[in-house]
């Protein structure tokens, strides 16, 4: 996908190049390495079903592709044995620095307001989660998709394709530079428009823990107005979905700063029992 | 301990993360020729019977031994194959369709001990979906693991057989069905 010549551009860059930038880690905190499984005490505990009562429902008929596309019957409660616990590792070898940035990915520089993005992986107990992958996706800065299906009139940029993955370093952070994705009108109903956001995909450590969301920006106008993110209905999710102004995030005479944690749910207590 | 912190709410993978998801996708999760090997096909279809083109499966499986590519598997004595992660990721065509080219796992053990019957851990991500859907996959070439397995005995069956792939000619197809008649068995996880 990316080729050497971006990433040959990339080290030219005034910023230094397209590595992720080192972040502090509060002494003493637990840290979970995906690939060596490293975690102190707890072994084959399940994980908490708090993220439950936080997700939005399959049934929220404002959002009208959710109609035919929830199911009827009630969810199996699932127990969580090996299959749950564990998850996909990703190696280091699928995964080169400059897949980070996406203003680099091409010939020439994307249009729009570069911007950094960054944020810690962490658990429901503030554990950092390193070496885990994260992907992000999005519309260009004037809303449009470089997908074949979408078909906003407005133009796409041939410097950018809006496709982005790290892995969170040591200390769980994940850092992605990319510009601003523009809002976009959108079908599911008269004068609907997407708020301004960023598609991320989350492993952590387990299949139980694998997470698709959304990132808006602080102040947006069109989050009041849209059945996406008013689909969670908690004020404390809501607020986890948006990003925050971090002018220590902020380049001096380069790009703002967004910062995003993510937090996927914790580990139950109690051991299952084993065999 | 200080209280949890809130997990992060789950959004809709949106129609457009072809490009970002699914560059290049990841149908075969082992080489072709592998000894074992199955191509595992399916339909994902709406609460119309109306087949979903832009719907994403991903798959998680242990290793034939049993075992999961994964740390935390404590049975370090079973093999697994170098270069096999456990993991799949298919969109869907035009016509709804999703498959997979893998090996059957071996059996993992359920909280209790007993062996689970072999099976896939599916996520089923669409447009319209705020929150990915959660099945698996059975053998059925595994009628008398299935009858003991702890997960699907304890279900109805016309609800377990939702679970249960239909075999033709080589091919284990699976179909889907969010919504409606023949609903397919989903889990909260």
């Amino acid at each position: 996908m990316h080729s050497v010549t971006s990433w040959r551009q990339a080290e030219n860059r005034p910023d230094g190049g397209c590595r992720p930038s080192g972040h502090g880690c509060r002494k003493g905190e637990q840290r979970l390495d995906i690939r060596t499984g490293q975690r102190p005490a707890t072994q084959l505990a399940g994980y908490r079903r708090d993220v439950a009562a936080i997700d939005p429902p399959y049934d929220y008929p404002e959002y009208r592709s959710t109609q035919y596309r929830h199911p009827l019957q009630p969810l199996v409660m699932l127990p969580h044995t090996l299959s749950e616990i564990t998850g996909p590792v990703y190696g280091h070898r699928s995964v080169v620095p400059s897949d980070h940035d996406l203003t680099c990915q091409h010939a020439g520089e994307p249009l729009g307001e570069r911007i950094i993005v960054s944020g810690r992986l962490l658990d429901g107990d503030g554990t950092t989660i390193r070496n885990s992958l994260i992907e992000i996706w999005q519309a260009n800065a004037a809303g449009r998709y470089a997908h074949r299906v979408d078909r906003h009139p407005a133009p796409l940029d041939p410097n950018f394709s809006g496709a982005g993955r790290c892995l969170t370093n040591d200390d769980g952070w994940y850092e992605f530079v990319t510009i601003k994705p523009g809002a976009y009108p959108w079908g599911n109903s008269s004068n609907a428009w997407r708020p301004a956001h960023i598609h991320f995909s989350i492993f952590g450590p387990a299949f139980a823990t694998r997470l698709v969301t959304q990132m808006y920006f602080p102040g947006d106008p069109l989050m009041a107005y849209d059945p996406i993110f008013q689909s969670v209905s908690d004020p404390r999710g809501q607020q986890r979905l948006i990003s925050s102004f971090d002018l220590s995030l902020t380049r001096p005479e380069w790009a703002l700063g967004y910062r995003f944690d993510l937090v996927v749910r914790g580990r139950e207590a109690t051991p299952m029992e084993q065999s | 301990m200080s209280a949890p912190l809130v997990p992060t709410p789950s959004q809709t993978v949106g129609p457009f993360f072809e490009f970002g998801l699914l560059d290049p996708p990841q149908h075969e999760l082992v080489p072709a020729g592998t000894p074992g090997a199955v191509r595992i096909e399916g339909v994902v279809f709406d609460g119309q019977g109306l087949p979903i083109p832009d719907a994403m499966i991903e798959i998680w499986q242990a290793a034939p031994s049993g075992r999961y590519p994964h740390p935390e598997d404590p049975r370090a004595g079973l093999p697994i194959d170098d270069g096999f992660t456990g993991f799949g990721r298919s969109g869907t065509d035009a016509s709804g369709t999703f498959w997979f080219m893998t090996v059957k796992p071996g059996p993992v053990p359920w909280p209790d001990g007993r062996p689970q019957a072999p099976h896939l851990n599916l996520s089923v991500f669409a447009r319209g979906l705020l929150k990915r859907l959660v099945t698996r996959l059975y053998f059925p070439d595994e009628s008398a693991a299935n009858a003991l397995d702890p997960l699907l005995s304890s279900l109805d069956p016309s609800v377990g057989s939702t679970l249960v792939a239909v075999e033709d000619r080589g091919v284990l197809h699976f179909n889907i069905r969010l919504q409606g008649q023949g609903e397919t068995c989903f889990f909260q996880v």
